[in-house]
């Protein structure tokens, strides 16, 4: 089990090697909605990066406009170094879109999905066989490869769509919350084949509100709240800046949280209080625990765990509930 | 790089799969219609005296008729729940448009397809008509383009009404509305000076009365070639302006 802290440090977009995105004041309106309010962010070659924020946060407009279908508002926005407003079918033919929503063919068979798929990038018939082939083993669904799409799992079509994204060998992997809705098992056997194309040097852009997979994906992301992007960084940068470097969960028998007042106060780094419980983020949690207990104070329960990205994103973003 | 006809593609490699069921529904229609209303009804109708229908025999007054409308229904169907299901219930056309193809593409493979389409159905329609004696001169083949055009007339505006909507509810009013009362009053069963004069213009305005006309004109051998340069033009003009039509709903629904 490798030690998660021993990860390379991320390095940031080198303005040495031309960026695959480069994004300037990019901004999307919708009538007087403004969905991405004039953001900026750099993709290298390579990097596996991640749009991570709320549902309304912006996040899939923008990777609609890196996917050359949404017009650009304002801003500059270079894909592949090309201009999508006057490239948009060039720049097309070498990314890979797995959209939010699958949009798989269900009156053919898997393995037609991804042949007429392999032909609207011009590929011959032969070529898009083969690499159907290929795909459907790549994604385990080599044995299914000539039912229809209707009957698969959603796990499974959500790796077809994936295999479909790959058709044309793109450079550039957009994804824009590949696992929702999926259980455990489809999620991880998704991550595996995507840590698997990163590998292979495929350069990955996904949005997600699941904090445990931007970590597990990402080697760097931006969070995005309100249109804005609201901090960038890899995961663990963002862990060490937002957050501390473990936190202490406090639970209290019904009633007794509110009598506390400011008696944890001073303990730890920041207080976060809960409806149903404290979070006392500290660079040890254990001393922060048993300076709670000097204090005489007895929680029902304490968890000390590791700070997460998820600590991260609701300092940022809030804790309210977006719609 | 001719990427739109991918999008024809698509659809022949769908209809490979239904062809089957599609080839004989396209045969029984025309057989049915055919035998009740022209042989069963015409024996009635000829009773009457050929007079009233320029000497001709009900059967080969009413099968160019039917063949147009039969262009007609095909496009009016085609272009409407298919069209729906692309845009808003299997978003095809966004898992396309994510590709090098653009939405001019997609209209023009569409268009594609529906000239293949109509020319299956049409041709069928006009075999049949054929063995039934009811198509009396060579040129009757030409009335297969004019049916495919007739249904193009159709086809390019009501794909662009279809892009406009969010559900299908509409288009039982317009099958209800448009597609039903146009085959039965633009001249398909019985003559337009038939219909009471205020509503007869109407019939103009449309796509099938001018199909009709050419059609039969065709199959009967009686060609005006002023009159057939009209409903030509007519023709033309509809797909031509259903086609900008098209093509500015398609740009507005899909390019957001």
């Amino acid at each position: 089990m490798p030690d998660p802290d021993a990860q390379p440090a991320v390095v940031p977009a080198p303005a040495a090697t031309a960026a695959l995105i480069e994004a300037r004041r990019l901004t999307k309106r919708f009538g007087s909605f403004t969905a991405v309010d004039a953001v900026d962010f750099d993709v290298a070659r390579g990097e596996a990066f991640g749009f991570l924020g709320p549902n309304g946060a912006g996040k899939t407009s923008t990777m609609r406009m890196i996917g050359c279908v949404s017009p650009v508002s304002g801003g500059t926005l270079r894909v592949l170094g090309m201009d999508p407003r006057v490239d948009g079918p060039r720049i097309r033919a070498r990314l890979g879109v797995v959209p939010q929503a699958d949009t798989l063919d269900m009156e053919l068979t898997v393995r037609e999905n991804l042949l007429i798929y392999g032909r609207y990038f011009d590929l011959s018939r032969r070529e898009a066989l083969r690499r159907a082939g290929d795909l459907l083993d790549f994604v385990q669904l080599g044995d299914r490869a000539d039912d229809q799409v209707e009957p698969l799992s959603g796990g499974m079509k959500r790796r077809l769509t994936i295999a479909r994204s790959l058709i044309n060998e793109p450079d550039l992997l957009l994804l824009d919350e590949p696992t929702t809705g999926l259980d455990p098992q489809a999620r991880h056997l998704l991550w595996d084949r995507l840590y698997r194309l990163k590998q292979r040097g495929v350069t990955l852009v996904l949005t997600t509100h699941y904090m445990d997979e931007a970590e597990q994906l990402c080697d760097r992301l931006v969070v995005m709240d309100k249109a804005r992007i609201v901090a960038e960084g890899s995961p663990r940068e963002l862990i060490a800046r937002y957050a501390s470097r473990e936190v202490a969960e406090l639970r209290f028998p019904p009633g007794v949280q509110e009598t506390l007042g400011p008696r944890l106060d001073g303990i730890g780094d920041r207080l976060e209080w809960l409806p149903d419980r404290v979070l006392c983020y500290a660079e040890d949690g254990e001393a922060a625990t048993e300076a709670v207990h000097a204090r005489g104070i007895r929680p029902e329960s304490v968890l000390v765990r590791r700070s997460t990205l998820e600590d991260v994103f609701l300092r940022l973003t809030g804790r309210s509930l977006v719609d | 790089m001719a990427v739109g006809a991918r999008v024809l593609e698509h659809n022949l490699m769908v209809y490979r799969r239904v062809w089957h069921g599609s080839v004989l529904g396209s045969l029984i229609s025309p057989v049915l219609f055919l035998a009740a209303m022209g042989i069963g009804l015409g024996n009635y109708v000829n009773r009457g005296g050929a007079d009233a229908l320029g000497g001709v025999p009900y059967l080969a007054f009413l099968a160019p008729g039917l063949l147009a409308a039969q262009g007609m229904q095909t496009a009016a169907f085609e272009t409407t729940y298919p069209i729906m299901s692309k845009i808003v219930w299997n978003k095809l056309y966004e898992a396309m448009l994510a590709t090098p193809l653009t939405v001019r593409d997609l209209l023009f493979g569409e268009l594609e397809w529906l000239v293949v389409r109509l020319t299956i159905v049409c041709s069928l329609f006009l075999a049949v008509a054929a063995l039934f004696g009811a198509v009396r001169s060579p040129l009757g083949i030409l009335a297969l383009p004019v049916a495919v055009l007739t249904g193009l007339g159709f086809a390019a505006p009501i794909m662009a009404f279809s892009a406009t909507q969010r559900q299908d509810s509409a288009f039982n009013v317009i099958f209800r509305f448009l597609i039903t009362p146009l085959f039965l009053l633009s001249g398909t069963f019985f003559p337009l000076d038939r219909l009471p004069a205020p509503v007869q213009p109407v019939a103009y305005l449309t796509p099938l009365y001018h199909g009709v006309a050419l059609a039969r004109a065709l199959t009967l051998g009686q060609v005006d070639p002023a009159a057939a340069a009209a409903h030509l033009a007519v023709l033309l003009g509809f797909v031509a302006v259903g086609c900008v039509l098209a093509a500015v709903s398609f740009r507005r629904r899909l390019v957001i």
